[in-house]
């Protein structure tokens, strides 16, 4: 069963979008050339492979510079986001049950709301009259609005808002689990609390800061909603590309590609967590 | 087996009128008590009686309401755990999951400072004397429950800390290991010389353990002494009737003398005499407490004389080396007898003989609390 959804779900559409990046691009519906072709007067099944869609991918730089733009932008906001919700994670797990709810529910509501609606209203926090301009302008703290909306700045803060929960929601549910036991031995053996902290609680959460890190590297090296809305117009990233090839300039092969090539480049951090969930079972067999 | 070395001129550990309220809860209620460098001393008691609470305040990982505790003439009050001359083996052994068996016991050491040559020297020393030289490098999922133990008591004393604290230190191994692992800790603390603080609810754990034992019932330490005192010489019902099991009987003071005491009860058709004399007011309200394994029963119609009944069998438990009889006297209260197996071919007493059950003028135990 798990494999039949996977085949419907993963390897189908994967196959479809694996076949048109070596498509040729027509001016027409579908938008590509199909790969086999009969030929009925010479009585015979042609191939046509178009990998100039690869060889765009690496010649062209604006590729290679938004793909590693991308990587840079979902690498930073994952570090932001776990030296923001692991703290945030650690207090609730620590919390008593009654106001753990709580919090949770909080962290959860968010959710609630579309996604592109909570994007749009940060455009109206960030822009040069928006509330935070405002805000600090009426205080006297500066007397020029500052330049927030369209900068790196407000992608950063719009990717760490709206994945802030995928990196709580882990590691919460890992330090939860803790033993807290553990961090009496650590004081009785000599342990200041902050130490028994770097010794015993962090190591020990290592697989919901992975699990964390991922949920939030994954989609975010994707994301194209948050850059596009957010983001400077003189760089894109991966995410806003593939659109724009896809529903822009309609070149199915080119898109094709680059989705393709975007999945090797989370592939490598993909099987990382699969080879650590490995690991992670095999210790805790017996 | 070495001699234990206690010195009862030492009151190495002194808790004075130490109080830990939670709330409304008193948990620990005005305990005073002295501990000898040493000993291995266990705290008795049942569930609640209080006594983890009083280890925990021993450990730092809670503070008296009121009281003090000193340690070697030093004052713990404020001192955090991580500062005390004191380490504990924690009931679930709380082994660091992701640590090997070396450095878990390594992490005492690391956290004083001390040079790493001298941290695997001592650790290789202390896994020695454990027997788990061969399972350094493993983590402690991959060890059993009594391997787990000693990592957790060679973690615990690497530090060679001035008194070891042990909560339920047998608890979680099944009933052969116990019994072996009783006499091996027993050995190393010989071996070692430290202090040791047991807690248990497990009488035969504090008998076989403990050099002495002090028994708590809610909140308060109610006897101390050694397993022999406490077994034989209870001072209270509670004491009675916690350690082993014993006949109680509520009886009237008729004959009050220097070396002897003659008491009325009313569930017995006869008086019992005590061969010596005890402090309680004439015709006080007493109780006569006897083990048994101090009541002699023998086959026979007529109960004659004093500390001498007759009776029915109405129980029987064979246990392989003993047999606990349920004998039902003829003014209908039932006793408990246990007759040690000695012959093989004996012909037992079976159900429903008629019995006669005596006891020497020294047994019982006369309680007036």
């Amino acid at each position: 069963m798990p494999y039949f959804w996977l085949a419907v779900f993963f390897a189908v559409p994967f196959a479809i979008v694996f076949k048109i990046s070596f498509s040729y691009m027509v001016p027409a519906q579908p938008g590509y050339a199909p790969l086999f072709e009969w030929l009925e007067e010479s009585r015979r099944l042609v191939a046509t492979f178009n990998l100039a869609n690869y060889q765009v991918l690496l010649q062209d730089s604006l590729y290679l510079n938004t793909f590693l733009y991308s990587l840079k932008v979902a690498a930073i906001s994952t570090v932001l986001c776990l030296l923001l919700g692991y703290p945030m994670a650690y207090a609730i797990a620590r919390s008593a049950p009654t106001t753990r709810n709580l919090f949770l529910m909080l962290i959860i509501l968010p959710f609630w709301t579309s996604f592109l609606l909570r994007v749009y209203a940060w455009i109206g926090l960030l822009k040069t009259n928006g509330v935070i301009n405002n805000t600090l302008l009426s205080l006297g703290i500066i007397d020029q609005p500052l330049v927030l909306l369209y900068t790196d700045f407000a992608v950063y803060v719009g990717i760490v808002y709206s994945y802030l929960p995928f990196m709580i929601l882990p590691l919460y549910s890992n330090l939860e689990k803790h033993d807290l036991t553990l961090l009496e031995a650590a004081a009785d053996l000599g342990a200041r609390p902050f130490k028994a902290f770097f010794k015993i609680t962090l190591p020990l959460s290592m697989p919901g800061i992975v699990a964390g890190c991922l949920l939030v590297f994954i989609p975010a090296v994707g994301e194209f909603v948050i850059p596009s809305l957010l983001g400077r117009t003189d760089q894109l990233m991966i995410g806003t590309v593939l659109s724009a090839q896809f529903f822009g300039a309609r070149n199915w092969p080119v898109a094709s590609a680059v989705a393709i090539g975007l999945l090797l480049v989370l592939l490598l951090p993909i099987l990382l967590f699969q080879r650590y969930q490995q690991r992670e079972l095999e210790a805790s067999r017996r | 087996m070495a001699e234990r070395v206690v010195d009862r001129q030492n009151q190495y550990l002194r808790i004075e009128s130490v109080t830990k309220r939670f709330g409304d809860f008193v948990a620990v209620d005005n305990v005073s008590l002295s501990i000898f460098k040493g000993e291995i001393f266990c705290l008795l008691g049942g569930s609640g009686c209080g006594k983890t609470t009083l280890l925990r305040m021993l450990a730092g990982f809670e503070s008296p309401t009121s009281g003090r505790i000193l340690i070697d003439g030093q004052d713990m009050s404020g001192i955090p755990p991580y500062e005390r001359p004191v380490n504990m083996m924690f009931q679930s052994y709380a082994l660091f999951p992701h640590m090997t068996v070396a450095a878990n016991v390594a992490f005492g050491l690391e956290q004083e400072g001390v040079a790493r040559p001298e941290i695997e020297r001592r650790v290789r020393e202390m896994l020695d004397i454990v027997k788990l030289g061969e399972f350094a490098k493993r983590k402690p999922h991959q060890l059993s429950g009594g391997q787990r133990q000693r990592v957790a008591l060679a973690r615990a004393l690497v530090k060679k800390p001035k008194l070891l604290l042990l909560d339920e230190p047998l608890g979680a191994l099944d009933k052969k290991l116990r019994e072996h692992t009783q006499f091996e800790l027993i050995n190393l603390q010989e071996q070692l010389g430290v202090t040791f603080v047991v807690v248990t609810h497990d009488q035969e754990e504090a008998m076989t353990l403990a050099s002495r034992i002090g028994v708590m019932n809610k909140g308060q330490i109610v006897q101390v002494g050694t397993p022999t005192e406490i077994y034989e010489f209870p001072n209270s019902r509670f004491v009675a009737d916690f350690i082993g099991s014993v006949n109680m009987f509520e009886g009237r003071l008729i004959e009050d003398e220097p070396g002897h005491v003659r008491i009325r009860c009313d569930d017995l058709d006869t008086t019992v005499f005590v061969s010596h004399g005890i402090s309680a007011a004439p015709d006080a309200r007493v109780f006569v407490a006897i083990r048994p394994e101090k009541i002699e029963m023998t086959r026979g119609q007529a109960a004659e004389g004093e500390n001498c009944v007759g009776g029915v069998v109405r129980e029987i438990a064979y246990m392989g080396d003993m047999s606990v009889y349920l004998v039902r006297l003829d003014g209908g209260r039932t006793v408990r007898v246990t007759i040690p197996n000695i012959e093989r071919h004996e012909e037992r007493i079976v159900w429903d003989e008629r019995v006669v059950l005596r006891w020497q003028p020294s047994s019982p135990v006369v309680l007036t609390q």
